[in-house]
């Protein structure tokens, strides 16, 4: 299969990791991923902070540059939530019916990595192994927007050597919430202290989350407590061979 | 323009986009699956859930059923609605009696109109043998009879039985209040005992 | 005052505005005991809720109805508030109608000063507050008695309520029987000395201390939960049984109402009296529920149908579904930022998610330009709405709103812009990476300027690696096609490998 990476600006700028192993994990099953290098972003900040106006090019962008891939995927919930839930309304809210329909259209081939994996490739286990304990936080945007259930958790059980530990209260937020952490910065830290108290109680050397955005939240918070746990986004510990002869 | 001209005209002006709404989507559960018996067990355990006391019994053991309630409960003077068909000692009949003597009593007994046994619930429509609102708040003490027949197993079909023109109120277990760091106390203001006799 | 189409919004915003929501939030999540008792009470109706949700097979179906009755209302709410008054008129009852608090309040004193009484009884009501009755009728020499629980700690405890169905949630039962002890002998009759703080003492204390009242009052003031426009039928939910004192013994009676709070017929109370006490209290059924048609059992009834800034929320058809809230506070039970901020913290008798959408349209976006961002958007409000309010969605409309900050508004522009091309873009990421300097030890940021210093006051930043992932690309698969993308292809269904 052909698949479009959508990469996200953040990945883009800040984190790499998660978009290399994006692409290690598909091609290691044999798919062509191509890289539309058009892409900016989503406009998903602009919208949740506010500025509609801002973001109606960037989706204008967003949607020419996938337009012509039968499936795009991408290693966030919140951005592929934003193209699924806001793209179209902020064209229609423009008066623009014919940009809503092609980001409509847009929006239904855009997956997140575990709706792409387990619905559309139809696996859990993508020969991964990754021997340390593990714990999973579902992101509010992938949990609540895209409803991706138990599917990344399905993908960690199969992966070799890894022990998955339950997060308590998993289903609660970071406190990360885009413009959020930093205009609340107090009710955020208070969130994520919550969050980082949860995680240190599972003992689990690594955090995993299937959002570059919370895991930079949460890895922030742990990094400053010296805390030694890391956060590792989901398409890492799916694209990992470590201990594979 | 007076206040209701221009409210009026206000939502005639904000619904100027006429929205347009679908019909209403009713394919939530009307009618109940329980056979008699099923229904009346669920409906006194949910009673006990609530901490309510519940007495089941024939029809021809309801006035010594009764009798055994107030006895056991010490409860000596009732206020009884007028048109109670049961002659109960120490009964005094409601013939709109002052707030202050009510809250002297010991209790009152009455009948009820309709009763749902998945919500635990028993609702008064102040007929002649249930009587004013006030005789079953003030006492401390509701005694109240639910014949078989009046138990219904859903909220929609108690609806659907009641008049909206009769005075209701719907009662599950004794007054409670959960304002203290959410931990539930039963009796507040109403009755602090609830007592159901079910006749079947 | 703002308007929408014209529609003119609350005017006193007393009761529903306050200091900027960060500001609010900072001292409150500062406060551990607040934190705890927070944590504890909405841990537990949380569970609470989840249980008897859980056990209605057909709640899904419910909520659907709920949403639709309300969605129903609001497109004709002109023609059932007719029918409401029609219906309650006929029925021996009065209807008033007011079109902002200022109105309501003179109503309302009116009516109690034509009783000649110089006190009243109240049962719990979000509208009351809303419009501050009390303080109106206090300045016109009459005495408003709560007589809710909860309500009534917090009146003797000279504080605010902060939840919408729990409005003393923020406090514990040390420090309420420590109120009770204080304030009760001043106002009527004293708690007991050897008062305990068990809650069953502390609510019975309450019992004998309202009781007087009740049997003395002659004026009851009550919100209302719904009213059927059909029928005219007026309904209380509550759970103390104070509410029936208030609806049954005073001589007359006065329920001050939005006028959101219609539903068209009598059966459409089947779907509610499902979806608001499991909602609310977590229970099958809250204790008692009140109905009554006009003028019943020799009562004066009069009724009064509240605007106050509701028409401007219904003016905006992104807006108007949070007129759909039925008050049961289940928004708020979840929320984890109501859950470590308290209900103070967003200025208004409406707190948590459904205020932080409600507030700001009742008084005006640019009047509470805090609250639409007071969320982090993670949507648990939206999943146990009962009515189905998409708040998240709703609080993002709303953030397109209010007035930006000029530096906020100077970045988002600068980001679009930068984003606006991919020549741009990749200027900016070689910028970010530049942010490899300001790296400490082990890779990570710890300080940045403002308006990022938000970030870094509790959270590291990791360094941007040397090879960002187009430079990664480019090494292990070639340039990417920088012209035109090519034409789409057929999956090719490979498995895999």
């Amino acid at each position: 299969m052909r698949i479009a990476l959508f990469l996200t600006c953040l990945v883009d700028a800040v984190v790499p990791a998660a978009g290399r192993a994006t692409v290690e994990v598909l091609e290691r099953l044999g798919h062509e991923v191509v890289f539309p290098p058009g892409q900016t972003c989503c406009g998903q900040m602009h919208v949740n902070t506010g500025y509609p106006a801002e973001a109606l090019p960037l989706v204008r962008r967003h949607v020419e540059t996938f337009e012509p891939y039968e499936v795009v995927v991408a290693p966030s919930g919140s951005c592929v939530g934003s193209v699924r839930h806001q793209h179209a309304a902020l064209a229609r809210a423009a008066g623009d019916a014919e940009l809503a329909a092609r980001a409509a259209a847009v929006a239904a081939r855009t997956y997140e990595l575990s709706e792409l994996l387990v619905d559309v490739l139809g696996l859990t286990d993508v020969g991964a192994s990754y021997p340390h304990r593990v714990t999973y936080h579902p992101t509010c945007h992938s949990l609540r927007l895209l409803r991706v259930g138990d599917r990344p958790l399905r993908l960690l059980r199969a992966v070799r050597g890894l022990d998955l530990v339950e997060l308590p209260g998993a289903e609660e937020c970071c406190g990360f919430g885009g413009t959020f952490a930093v205009k609340n910065a107090d009710t955020s830290t208070a969130m994520l202290a919550d969050k980082m108290r949860a995680v240190l109680d599972t003992r689990a050397e690594v955090c995993a989350a299937g959002d570059s955005s919370c895991l930079l939240h949460i890895g922030g918070g742990l990094s400053r407590l010296r805390t030694g746990v890391r956060t590792v986004h989901l398409a890492e510990i799916l694209a990992s061979r470590e201990g594979v002869a | 323009m007076s206040a209701r001209d221009e409210v009026l005209a206000r939502i005639r002006l904000a619904l100027g986009d006429r929205p347009t709404v679908p019909e209403i989507p009713r394919a939530y559960r009307r009618g109940g699956d329980l056979d008699e018996g099923a229904r009346l067990d669920l409906f006194a355990d949910r009673l006990v859930d609530y901490k309510a006391a519940v007495r089941r019994c024939a029809p021809a053991d309801l006035l010594g059923t009764l009798v055994a309630a107030l006895t056991d409960r010490g409860a000596a003077r009732i206020v009884v609605p007028p048109g109670l068909p049961w002659d109960l000692p120490g009964a005094v009949v409601d013939d709109g009696l002052a707030a202050t003597d009510i809250d002297r009593l010991d209790g009152v007994v009455t009948a009820c109109a309709v009763a749902v046994a998945e919500t635990g619930t028993i609702v008064l429509d102040a007929a002649a043998d249930q009587g004013r609102r006030v005789i079953t708040l003030v006492p401390d003490y509701h005694l109240c009879v639910v014949r078989a027949d009046q138990v219904v197993q859903t909220v929609p079909e108690a609806v659907a039985r009641l008049d909206p023109d009769r005075p209701l109120t719907w009662i599950s277990g004794p007054s409670a209040t959960s304002d203290i760091e959410l931990k539930r106390v039963e009796g507040v203001h109403g009755p602090r005992t609830l007592e159901v006799v079910l006749v079947s | 005052m703002s308007t929408f189409l014209g529609l003119p919004r609350a005017v006193d915003t007393s009761q529903l505005r306050g200091r900027p929501f960060p500001e609010a939030a900072r001292a409150a999540v500062a406060d551990p005991q607040l934190r705890r008792n927070l944590g504890d009470a909405t841990a537990t109706i949380r569970a609470k809720r989840a249980r008897v949700v859980g056990e209605v097979p057909d709640w899904e179906s419910l909520r659907a109805a709920g949403a639709a009755i309300k969605d129903h209302t609001l497109a004709n709410l002109d023609s059932l508030l007719l029918q409401l008054e029609a219906a309650v008129t006929a029925r021996g009852g009065t209807v008033h109608w007011a079109r902002d608090s200022a109105e309501a309040n003179r109503i309302v004193t009116e009516l109690v000063r034509a009783t000649g009484a110089d006190e009243v009884v109240k049962v719990k009501s979000m509208a009351t507050q809303e419009i501050g009755l009390n303080e109106a009728l206090e300045a016109a020499g009459i005495a408003a008695w709560e007589t809710d629980l909860a309500e009534l700690i917090v009146q003797l405890g000279h504080d605010k309520p902060s939840h919408i169905l729990v409005p003393a949630i923020h406090r514990n039962r040390a420090e309420i029987r420590e109120i009770f002890l204080r304030e009760m002998g001043a106002v009527g009759l004293p708690a007991p000395a050897d008062l305990t703080d068990s809650p069953p003492a502390l609510a019975e204390a309450a019992r004998r201390h309202l009781r007087q009242k009740f049997l003395s009052a002659r004026v009851a003031i009550s919100g209302a939960n719904f009213a059927v426009a059909a029928t005219g039928t007026l309904s209380v939910v509550e759970s103390e049984g104070n509410g029936r004192m208030c609806l049954t013994l005073p001589p007359t009676l006065i329920t001050v109402m939005g006028i959101e709070k219609l539903v068209p017929t009598w059966q459409d109370l089947e779907v509610f009296l499902q979806l608001l006490p499991r909602s609310s209290t977590g229970e099958r059924m809250n204790p008692y529920t009140s109905m009554w048609s006009g003028a019943v059992e020799g009562q004066d009834f009069h009724l009064v149908l509240l605007d106050n800034g509701r028409t401007a929320v219904l003016g905006d058809p992104s807006g108007r579904s949070a007129l759909r809230c039925i008050r049961c506070s289940a928004c708020l039970n979840v929320c984890p930022v109501y859950e470590r901020t308290g209900g103070h913290a967003y200025g208004s008798v409406y707190p948590g998610p459904i205020g932080a959408v409600l507030s700001p349209q009742l008084t005006g976006p640019e009047l509470n330009a805090t609250l639409p961002y007071a969320s982090s958007l993670c949507g648990a409000c939206y999943d146990v709405c009962p009515v189905a309010i998409d708040i998240p969605t709703m609080l993002v409309h709303l953030r397109a709103q209010v007035p930006h900050p000029a530096p906020e508004r100077a970045v988002m522009r600068a980001a679009a812009y930068a984003m606006g091309s991919p020549r741009r873009w990749a200027a900016t990421r070689s910028a970010s990476r530049a942010g490899r300097l300001l790296g400490g030890r082990r890779g990570r940021i710890r300080s940045l300027p403002p308006p990022l210093s938000g970030w870094t006051a509790s959270r590291d930043l990791p360094v941007p690696p040397a090879e960002g992932f187009r430079d990664w690309w480019t090494r292990t698969h070639g340039s990417p096609p920088p012209a035109t993308p090519p034409p789409a292809a057929g999956g090719d269904g490979a498995g895999a490998a």
